[in-house]
């Protein structure tokens, strides 16, 4: 029997406040409280409470048979803790059914994985051990931010004690492959690897509601009947998406959250298929061959690369700027001054500051809360010269080993 | 067509518009004949053919100059039509030819006119006069459309168009809201709305322009089209030698000094910057009535040492501007479209420009702010002159973009508007 994994990926990131240059040096004030509590707020009830309703609803009524997967960035949890605790209890809720799996990622949603490995491995801890904390369960499948993979990804997150990692089903990558398998990495075959079925995945994310799309409108049943045409042997379709995409992408009056509930209860009453977890399909499955994947994929555009978040000029300055500083904060030990620095490697920064959609990405645009890349950057550059100002100055401060251990010999 | 400025005797954007427009019509194949008010013989002689409606008489003498393409031919009409000047410096201005002072004398580039406050008639009675030439070209000539390029040559366009009941194209490159502000000169307003009532089809330079014309004109939306400006091909500037000879930073501001043009968002913007970086230098290039009022603003902030006049700038001088310049800032209250940031980032200079510009509608390498907001314009050319990544973006991709904003789009959007008309 074929299966049908769900992964919902949350994530809020914080934003920045309106920050001139005339502001470093003057203040400290980074984020936009208003704007993150304000937009937490919206999703939480467009959003994440409606559909947290709608899956516990499911699970309530089938019970084992039907199961999802979370991945929650911290900036995001941080934030429901902050600005809106009912989520996280229904989270809560939905993680004491059992048939909710919680994947791993960064911290901060951060692209660090790509700059520095200390950085990336210490943000997974943290966000491994909240995982744990609030919702009893220690992760053991990962997702990177932006489903972003290489083999030397691969490789740290086997290192890290992860068997299972979820990345993109890239054409370029796969050539005649099918997603719908499970793989393992080339780099280090214990490590098994799931992949995105975009196309099926997209069209539920992104065209859903879409009345120019030849299929509009989408129902369960032909949604299934899509899902019967694939090969007899595939054995999994991964289904991976933006939690946002119910009630806040799509919004409720296109009928997403009646998508959400018909699919599953259709799936299940025809009892075709079975919903699984990644790491239950990791156990289950057997990896059918490597996968070779030398430069970072994501599941971005049709490029399925790194240019939504680096790769012009502004993107990798800021980038570049920000992992720069990386050994004097960890020196500094200041907690605030840390946790600023980690807010500011979340991936939405840079994605804002990309150029390559001034042709085309309506979807871009509706993230974007800048009217342009060059507006995005300057903020973004105003903050980090503020932090990397205070950087300076507080490394300055540090007493200097070398003058210790002087000073000891005189002693 | 009726126009009334064209290269190389031109104060504004205007007649560089019409020329790019005229040219790009011909290479669609669309003759055309034009007529300006007043010609000063040096308008590339080898391409027009120059058709001189003297003065009031109706009196069409034919052909100075023969086009070896024989597609745009020339009308002048004597008169002091002065586009971009308002009616009190008009008033002036006639005053000055009265006394004996030829229009070539008064050098009207540097537009150094004193303002009485007084209400002059004759740039009414001139452009009514420009109306009668016009209804007997019209009946002397053979065309299919009339097409008008603002108001001074609106009520020509519904006279040509009476006399020939062919249809009207008026053109709006600027309506009289972005000359004054909310203190427009009702007369001239009347015309503009006259003009957009009797036309079969109104031309708005930008998006921006289209919605004041149907909101505070009361056009009808479906008879109202924007046609984006485009840019013509660079000058050859290799022989202008550009020597910078201060290690600061340059901003600049070039255009006219005038309450359009925002100038004032210039200089407090200029001082937010010079509070945290002295070491940036401010140049303010272009005249204008609001120039007085600027140099005191700029000494009243003390910021003398760092901030610079230099007057009415042209051909070679402006290239050498744009050469020494990091910044170019445009932060025009209301610039219908806006061609000096296109030329700018042509020579490789970033731009800031305010939203309230058509120019911001085809333009994505730049930066753009509300004219208002000098914060975020400050900002802005501090971002640009800090962050060394902005320079590398603009310059790579700027340059290309602006090489893209083509007239001949323009051209072949008009030139289907005509036959729409035409077939109608």
């Amino acid at each position: 029997m074929k299966s049908i994994c769900f992964y919902f990926q949350v994530h809020q990131p914080y934003r920045l406040s309106s920050y001139r240059f005339f502001d470093i040096g003057a203040h400290d004030q980074y984020f936009d409280d208003y704007a993150n509590r304000y937009i937490m707020q919206q999703v939480a009830e467009k959003c994440y409470l409606p559909a947290n309703e709608v899956l516990l609803g499911l699970i309530k009524k089938h019970g084992k048979k039907f199961k999802v997967a979370f991945s929650i960035s911290g900036t995001a949890l941080e934030q429901f803790e902050k600005y809106a605790p009912k989520v996280l209890k229904s989270f809560q809720k939905l993680a004491q059914t059992g048939s909710v799996e919680f994947l791993a990622e960064t911290w901060a949603h951060s692209l660090s994985a790509l700059k520095s490995k200390k950085e990336f491995e210490e943000q997974v801890k943290m966000h491994t051990r909240k995982i744990h904390e609030l919702f009893g369960q220690k992760p053991v499948t990962f997702r990177n931010t932006e489903l972003v993979y290489s083999n030397e990804i691969g490789e740290m997150v086997y290192n890290m004690g992860f068997d299972t990692m979820i990345t993109e089903g890239a054409k370029h990558i796969l050539g005649w492959k099918s997603p719908n398998l499970l793989y393992c990495s080339a780099s280090n075959p214990k490590l098994k690897l799931l992949l995105k079925n975009f196309r099926l995945s997209d069209d539920i994310a992104f065209r859903f509601s879409d009345r120019r799309w030849s299929e509009w409108p989408l129902t369960a049943e032909k949604f299934l009947s899509w899902i019967d045409k694939i090969d007899g042997k595939d054995e999994v379709i991964n289904l991976f998406m933006d939690y946002e995409t119910f009630g806040e992408h799509q919004w409720a009056e296109t009928g997403i959250f009646d998508f959400l509930q018909a699919f599953p209860n259709l799936v299940i009453e025809k009892g075709e298929y079975s919903f699984k977890t990644p790491s239950e399909l990791s156990k289950e499955l057997q990896p059918v061959s490597q996968l070779n994947v030398p430069y970072p994929i994501s599941w971005a555009d049709e490029e399925r690369d790194l240019t939504a978040w680096l790769g012009n000029e502004l993107q990798d300055e800021a980038f570049n700027t920000l992992y720069s500083i990386e050994s004097k904060v960890r020196k500094i030990k200041d907690e605030k001054l840390t946790t600023q620095w980690r807010y500011l490697q979340t991936s939405d920064h840079f994605y804002y500051m990309c150029t390559k959609w001034f042709s085309d990405g309506d979807v871009h645009k509706y993230f974007n809360p800048y009217s342009s890349p060059y507006d995005a950057f300057i903020n973004y550059m105003n903050v980090l010269s503020d932090l990397v100002s205070r950087v300076e100055k507080m490394s300055a401060a540090q007493p200097k080993r070398t003058t210790v251990k002087k000073k000891k010999q005189e002693a | 067509m009726f126009g009334w400025e064209f290269p190389p005797h031109i104060s504004g954007g205007l007649g560089t518009a019409c020329y790019g427009l005229t040219k790009a019509l011909m290479k669609a194949d669309v003759d055309i004949l034009f007529v300006v008010p007043k010609m000063y013989g040096d308008e590339e002689p080898e391409r027009i053919r120059l058709i001189n409606a003297s003065d009031v008489s109706v009196d069409v003498r034919d052909e100075v100059y023969k086009s070896h393409e024989n597609k745009i031919s020339f009308m002048e009409i004597d008169s002091t039509l002065l586009p971009y000047a308002s009616e009190e410096e008009y008033y002036h201005l006639v005053e000055q030819l009265e006394s004996g002072i030829s229009l070539e004398q008064l050098n009207l580039h540097t537009q150094k006119f004193k303002f009485a406050g007084g209400y002059g008639k004759n740039l009414m009675e001139e452009v009514r006069r420009y109306a009668i030439v016009a209804s007997a070209i019209a009946r002397d000539n053979e065309f299919d459309v009339i097409h008008a390029h603002d108001w001074l040559t609106y009520l020509a366009g519904i006279e040509a168009r009476k006399v020939s009941g062919k249809p009207l194209v008026v053109h709006m490159h600027a309506t009289e809201f972005d000359r004054s502000g909310e203190n427009i000169n009702q007369s001239v307003y009347s015309i503009e709305r006259t003009g957009m009532d009797a036309a079969d089809m109104v031309v708005a330079v930008s998006h921006l322009t289209r919605n004041v014309v149907i909101n505070r004109y009361g056009i009808p939306a479906h008879k109202v089209i924007t046609v984006h400006n485009g840019v013509e091909p660079p000058r050859d500037t290799s022989s202008v030698s550009i020597k910078k000879h201060v290690d600061e930073k340059i901003v600049t501001f070039l255009g006219r000094i005038t309450y359009q043009k925002g100038p004032e968002y210039f200089i407090e913007a200029a001082h937010k910057v010079l509070q945290r970086d002295p070491n940036v230098r401010f140049v303010m290039a272009g005249s204008g009535d609001m120039l007085p009022g600027m140099i005191r603003r700029v000494a009243k902030l003390g910021m003398g040492t760092r901030f610079h006049f230099t007057g009415f700038l042209k051909g070679d001088d402006v290239d050498r501007m744009f050469g020494l310049s990091d910044v170019y800032v445009m932060p025009s209250v209301s610039e219908p479209f806006g061609i000096s940031p296109l030329e700018a980032m042509r020579s490789n200079v970033p731009v800031i420009i305010s939203k309230q510009s058509g120019v911001a509608e085809v333009l994505n390498h730049a930066l753009k702010v509300d004219y208002w907001d000098v914060d975020a314009m400050a900002d802005a050319i501090y971002g640009v002159l800090h962050y060394s990544s902005m320079h590398k973006m603009f310059s790579k991709h700027g340059k290309a973009e602006v090489e893209n904003i083509k007239w001949d789009q323009a051209g072949i959007k008009v030139k289907e508007i005509y036959k729409q008309l035409i077939h109608a």
